[in-house]
């Protein structure tokens, strides 16, 4: 079994890098990373985003474009047509922008416990953008709503996530409307999306003591959310269902006119329901440490959970100071977005060499071979987020796309690549197994050497 | 037959022998259920059922195109004559000798459940999917090619191959399925081969997952990597699709996209269908022999206005059109009720009026194809679904 220190690294954080000269670094244990979510956030303020007005102006801007060029057309003109062009790969620039600068990110980190955590969340409350237009909110949602809370409180994060434009948008909430509201009596009807994936995803979970009466019941509470490209997020008070609903078996709203504060009650105590404790606890534990985690550090955790009221920190240092999370080592395989991440740190790659790539080789030399590998950016398949076992990663088309870019695609990264031995060191440090170490050695080229070792189960598993 | 002799290629160079090498042993594949074969393309992005394949002998056709159907029937770069009342989109011309004998046809109005949204994305997954509105759209993670596999015998990993790199829904699910982008074609020296056969030697997963990719990657001729020419892509699909229905595999997807037609339609569909006709006809190509057990069909997420725009586009629609092909299908007709272009006859005043679901199509197909239980077909393949009477899609 390797060092904590480099379990830690490769379990918790987002891989090893190179060590420079002089003195060793201080090895890594759970101290350290509960350190590294406690520290300023400094890696948002190298690598900034798009701003939510940047992004919502943006989308503003397509619907009277696309009309524009086709009255053009119809008119002769070709020039609104072209506008409309480029309007569309500027929101392409841009939503790529955002994948390459989250990359950069991790690439840079210290540690990268925060980063892994930054996209657990926002798995957790996975969305996607409905339309070109929305691709650059993908990174205002996790700038917005996971990294401000992701060492904070749950209820915290909750309210800010499942409430987010990006989130209403793709769960279909801004076209629900309260049946007896002053705009359902003319038109439109309730969508239970939102509602029923917040109990089923969000809190609960699945096995959730909640029924179907929940599920309508937050349904109607939820009206009056709202989000437009032009007036923004806003509660619209006559699309919010009169009276007060019961949701597991607590009143919430009546309030006339309705306001948010309603919902934020009936999420604070969603977010607190011991079931939410437990099915993040073993969320977590499946993520980091196994697909069949250890009952009783989950236990731990869910004990943390509720003891700390909803606090995150607590559940993470449940984990982190169990023996489970450390002698489980490999049970679990990198996402492909973690394992390019982590291939660039050990090369020694840099965050602002990542952030200065254009367009063109970004989308070459890092969304294409994650599309390749199954993971495309921002595209889970469904509210439910990434699939966790190994073997929905590692299977033939996954695996003949790591080998490919393992074999092929550092080269464009780092050029002359550091020596097959060095690499071995940065990358695995004591994780690299004798088999690895042995056919390192005999390989033929430098190339297949970084191959061997990128594509290997001593690197893809952690 | 799949063989293993490119790992065993230059073992000398690092003295194994083949008996160290537990991956070279283990037989992966097995014999598939029966010999049919069925491929569904999905037509990404709303394909124009009524420029595919137009009904010329309905007065309104003419009257709601004046641009997009300027072109007489039969005229240079005009539509092919399929029949009295149908003719064809010029860029089909390629596929014509099917038509003709009768490995060719179409099902005209016809569409998933899904109504009035038009969104690509939902229409997409419900096609996907093969569910009804009941199910919250988009949220659905299983589909229905899937839910055939789960009712049929002898399934093995590669029985059903998803091809290219989208993901496609269809699918995907709880029966084994194999997917392969050509994209991701291995090209490993002999030795980097062996080298990390030795690392991947104690860990099955890796081990299995290497061994599939290097075999399929091997079976793929050289040269046959996907290059940056959007218009080959499907056809490389298609090729690498036939290759496998060649072998193990019995039920291929993949889809071709470029359908969204909002603008300059003739250009677009001329191309589209050039390129859709070569993909057709690469598979009846490769599947040489076994195309008269095999059986196309290329369905739409929905079809697009009976009006068109002002941009000789259209917008997005309703009830559409499915291609079908194979030397299985009854070829060399228009399948469907045709429901009129009268105003009263159009879906909410402004879309061809479906007059059958989709899905039923394709449940006539698999109980053709693989004699699937019709109450299997209505129950869980496409839940909710009345299969109606055999439309006779099949010979």
């Amino acid at each position: 079994m390797p060092s904590v220190s480099t379990i830690a690294a490769i379990r918790f954080g987002s891989g090893l890098v190179p060590r420079e000269a002089g003195p060793a670094p201080a090895p890594l244990d759970a101290a350290a990373l509960l350190g590294d979510l406690t520290a300023p956030d400094t890696m948002a303020a190298r690598f900034p985003v798009i701003t939510r007005p940047e992004a919502e102006e943006l989308a503003r801007q397509v619907r009277p474009a696309r009309r524009a060029a086709q009255a053009g057309t119809e008119a002769g003109d070709p020039e609104p047509e072209l506008a409309y062009r480029a309007l569309r790969q500027q929101l392409r620039v841009a939503t790529n922008r955002g994948a390459q600068l989250t990359m950069a990110r991790t690439v840079a980190a210290e540690i990268g416990f925060r980063e892994r955590l930054v996209q657990f969340w926002g798995d957790h409350f996975a969305t996607r953008a409905r339309g070109p237009e929305l691709g650059p909110m993908a990174q205002v949602f996790a700038d917005e709503a996971i990294r401000p809370h992701l060492a904070g409180r749950f209820p915290d994060m909750l309210k800010a996530a499942a409430l987010h434009p990006m989130m209403l948008v793709y769960l279909d909430q801004t076209s629900s409307v309260g049946p007896n509201s002053a705009s359902g009596r003319k038109r439109g009807g309730l969508n239970e999306n939102l509602a029923r994936e917040m109990l089923e995803l969000h809190t609960l979970g699945v096995g959730g003591s909640y029924a179907q009466a929940d599920v309508r019941q937050l349904a109607l509470l939820l009206t009056g959310l709202s989000w437009t490209y032009r007036a923004g997020w806003h509660f619209d008070p006559t699309k919010a269902e009169p009276g007060a609903e019961t949701v597991l078996g607590e009143a919430y709203g009546g309030a006339d006119p309705a306001d948010v504060t309603e919902i934020h009650a009936a999420l604070e105590d969603l977010a607190l329901h011991p079931e939410t404790g437990r099915h993040l606890a073993r969320k977590l534990a499946v993520h980091f440490t196994s697909d069949d985690p250890d009952a009783g550090m989950v236990e731990a955790m869910a004990a943390a959970y509720a003891e700390g009221q909803g606090a995150l920190m607590p559940v993470y240092a449940a984990m982190l100071e169990h023996p489970a999370a450390w002698d489980t080592f490999g049970a679990k395989a990198r996402q492909p977005q973690d394992f390019l991440v982590a291939a660039l740190r050990a090369l020694g790659v840099t965050g602002e060499q990542v952030a200065a790539l254009e367009h063109g080789p970004a989308n070459n030399h890092l969304l294409g071979p994650l599309r390749l590998m199954g993971q495309p950016f921002a595209s889970p398949p469904g509210p439910d987020g990434w699939p966790e076992a190994a073997s929905d990663w590692i299977n033939p088309q996954g695996l003949a796309a790591r080998i490919e870019w393992a074999m092929k695609g550092p080269r464009f990264w780092v050029n002359p690549l550091p020596d097959p031995r060095r690499l071995l060191r940065a990358a695995l440090d004591d994780a690299a197994g004798e088999r690895l170490a042995w056919a390192v050695g005999r390989a033929e080229t430098v190339a297949e050497g970084t191959g061997l070792i990128l594509a290997s189960p001593d690197f893809n598993r952690r | 037959m799949l063989n293993r002799r490119l790992f065993l290629q230059g073992s000398a160079l690092i003295g194994c022998s083949a008996a160290a090498h537990p991956l070279l042993s283990t037989a992966t594949f097995a014999a598939a259920p029966g010999e049919n074969r069925l491929v569904v393309i999905i037509l990404r992005g709303a394909m124009d059922g009524l420029d595919l394949v137009q009904p010329r002998g309905d007065a309104g056709f003419a009257r709601y195109r004046p641009g997009l159907a300027a072109l007489a029937v039969g005229a240079e770069d005009g539509a092919l004559p399929l029949d009295d009342f149908w003719a064809a989109h010029p860029g089909l011309a390629k596929l014509m000798p099917l038509w003709a004998a009768g490995e060719l046809g179409f099902v005209h109005a016809t569409s998933t459940p899904y109504r009035d949204k038009r969104s690509h994305f939902d229409g997409q997954d419900l096609l996907e999917a093969g569910t009804g509105m009941d199910v919250p759209v988009g949220m659905a993670r299983e589909g229905w090619l899937n839910r055939m596999l789960q009712g049929m015998p002898g399934v093995q990993s590669q029985t059903a191959f998803s091809v290219g790199a989208e993901e496609m829904l269809i699918l995907s699910g709880a029966a084994p399925s194999a997917s392969w982008a050509p994209a991701s074609r291995l090209d490993l020296s002999a030795q980097a081969r062996l080298l990390l056969d030795h690392v991947y030697h104690d860990d099955p997963l890796f081990r299995d997952a290497a061994t599939e990719a290097v075999e399929i990657s091997a079976d793929m001729a050289p040269g046959d990597k996907m290059g940056g020419d959007a218009n080959r892509q499907p056809l490389k699909l298609a090729e690498f699709a036939a290759a496998r229905l060649r072998e193990e595999t019995r039920i291929a997807s993949f889809s071709v996209g470029g359908w969204d037609t909002h603008r300059n339609q003739p250009g677009a569909m001329k191309a589209g269908l050039r390129r859709l006709s070569e993909t057709v006809l690469a598979l009846k190509d490769g599947l040489g022999p076994v195309w008269g057990q095999t059986t196309v069909l290329a369905m739409t997420e929905f079809g697009r206005t009976v009006r068109e725009n002002g941009s000789m586009g259209t917008d997005h629609g309703t009830g559409g059109a499915m291609l079908v092909a194979g030397g299985a299908v009854r070829g060399g007709r228009v399948h469907g009720r045709w429901p009129g272009l009268a105003e009263a006859d159009l879906y909410a005043g402004r879309d061809l009026m479906p007059t059958s679901d989709v899905r039923a199509w394709a449940g006539w197909a698999m109980r053709g194809l693989y004699g699937l239980d019709a109450g299997l077909i209505e129950g869980s393949v496409f839940p909710g679904l009345q299969m109606g009477s055999d439309p006779g899609l099949l010979l």
